[in-house]
């Protein structure tokens, strides 16, 4: 481990700046996929375990997008709304009918939709590695604040996150559509009394779900390989976050995507090889002291 | 044409049938009480003509359109409002959201909205802005009413609406089913509460073993106390 070099970065204001801005990028990029596991958990009970290729899917997306019209712009509308669409299709066909069915059968379906994804896109696009590359258009020097390196490439990835996010929160809290979306999660029979085609709210809702985790496969393409079955490592680090975070949280899920973005930014300086086994550690001491998550109702 | 036609409705849960051919009808303004034991078929009644419990057989004519078997939502979106009794408000919703989320676009002539809902419930005003779950259950039972009332419905089915309220609180709840009486609101009341419900009906079904086995106004009831020793009393 290299602990010393881990203090030397926390006591220099350079490096501090540095560090906390990938790790506000990284965390904001896992926000978009978390965000969207979660509110498909609090609304329709489903433990989407295929969430991750959608993800996969809104980077392939970008990528052929970006490929015909050379536009970042363009490729992460084609990877937000292509993967809303694929999640629509596969809503309607597959997981509508296993809503309220216990877990194994939920994993069992979500297992299946990732082997087809992943197959499809060899099928495609070919098994190899691709990139995208960061677009020549948003290539600029860095931004230097107080002695520290922001790659002018994550400022703008933080800039969209943080817009997709406001936006999330602001139709979750603060319009009819959110309004209806929480009190299905909660009594989805009274909605339907109330005249309000719940199987609608559904879809839409696993929609914008399968949406963000595209916007952020999109967002990630010039940065990461794209590769199939690259929707598994987000998975699991999904995952960590609603554990964290409280299953069906958006604001806790904020909150532990960030501290997860923290954890790896810093930790690739503190301790490089224990980047993954912090975040289980972190995951672990919720578990033990607040069993609901950081934003979860305690008993749920 | 009635507000509201039922005919031959059957009814079970899994293999035990409820309801046998039950028939009834309101008239727009009409104020029905739905009397009948515990267990008679009262709230499977209600299930069963607003969808949450689809109907064996039978007919459930909203102003003349046939919905039988439909979906909750399609049936409430024809005019039928469902309150059950135990007041499912959105806990973690404002009154006023509770309201909102009753409210549907795209009805021509509103004649309910939020800001007469306050008028019509001036109670629930002060608390607009209180989540509906730290209300008191005579609140709650109001804000359950006035919410089913956005949607506009052509017949309101209110399931012992006095469940489990102080009397003070029931007498309220008659004041205000008064109220709605009075501005041509069509009303099924389901009630064990005989007291309560002459006191607000314009007529009696009375419900026994999952058939109406009586029918007639509140005064040909209060003067057949046959009736109610053979039907409500235990």
């Amino acid at each position: 481990m290299e602990l010393t070099e881990l203090a030397e970065c926390v006591t220099s204001l350079s490096c501090l700046v540095t560090q906390s801005a990938a790790g506000l990028t990284i965390g904001m990029l896992l926000f978009l996929v978390a965000s969207g596991l979660t509110l498909i958990f609090g609304v329709l009970g489903l433990v989407n375990f295929a969430h991750g290729s959608f993800y996969m899917m809104g980077a392939y997306f970008a990528l052929a997008a970006y490929g015909v019209t050379e536009s970042f712009a363009v490729a992460v509308l084609a990877g937000i709304v292509g993967a809303a669409l694929l999640g629509l299709v596969f809503e309607r066909f597959l997981l509508s009918r296993i809503y309220g069915q216990d877990v194994l059968m939920q994993l069992l379906v979500c297992y299946g939709i990732i082997l087809i994804l992943d197959d499809a896109v060899k099928i495609i696009w070919g098994a190899d590695f691709r990139s995208m590359g960061v677009p020549d258009s948003l290539r600029h020097p860095p931004f230097i604040i107080a002695g520290g390196v922001v790659p002018y490439f994550y400022a703008i990835l933080f800039a969209i996150t943080a817009v997709i996010a406001a936006v999330l929160a602001f139709g979750m809290g603060r319009t009819r559509f959110g309004r209806i979306v929480r009190a299905a999660a909660i009594n989805p029979g009274m909605v339907g009394a109330l005249g309000i085609n719940t199987t609608l709210v559904y879809a839409s809702v696993f929609a914008i779900g399968a949406g963000l985790a595209g916007a952020a496969g999109a967002l990630s393409a010039p940065i990461r390989s794209v590769v199939a079955g690259a929707g598994v490592s987000i998975l699991i680090e999904s995952f960590i976050v609603t554990v964290i975070g409280g299953m069906g949280s958006i604001g806790g899920a904020l909150a532990a995507s960030l501290i997860l973005g923290f954890t790896r930014s810093f930790g690739s300086i503190g301790f490089p090889l224990f980047v993954e086994g912090a975040m289980f550690i972190i995951m672990a001491l919720v578990l033990i002291l607040r069993p609901s998550g950081l934003g979860g109702r305690r008993g749920s | 044409m009635s507000e509201l036609l039922v005919e031959g409705l059957d009814a079970a849960y899994g293999a035990s049938q409820v309801l046998f051919g039950v028939s009834l009808s309101v008239e727009r303004g009409e104020t029905l009480a739905l009397m009948g034991r515990n267990g008679a078929g009262k709230s499977t009644t209600f299930k069963a003509i607003a969808g949450i419990l689809p109907p064996r057989a039978g007919r459930v004519m909203v102003r003349g359109v046939d919905v039988a078997g439909q979906k909750p939502y399609r049936i409430a979106r024809a005019g039928i409002a469902f309150v059950p009794e135990d007041r499912q408000v959105f806990p973690e919703h404002t009154v006023e959201e509770n309201l909102e989320i009753g409210e549907r676009a795209g009805l021509g002539g509103r004649e309910w909205n939020r800001a007469r809902a306050f008028e019509i419930f001036p109670m629930l005003a002060p608390l607009r802005n209180r989540m509906a779950g730290r209300l008191s259950g005579g609140e709650q039972q109001m804000l359950t009413i006035a919410r089913s009332l956005m949607g506009n419905p052509s017949v309101l089915l209110l399931d012992e609406p006095s469940e489990g309220l102080a009397p003070l609180i029931v007498r309220e709840i008659g004041h205000l089913i008064l109220r709605l009486r009075q501005l041509g609101t069509t009303i099924i009341l389901a009630e064990q509460n005989s007291r309560f419900c002459l006191g607000v009906a314009t007529s009696v079904a009375v419900i026994d073993r999952g058939a109406i086995a009586w029918r007639g106004s509140v005064e040909e009831f209060r003067a057949d106390p046959a009736v109610q020793a053979t039907y409500l009393q235990v």
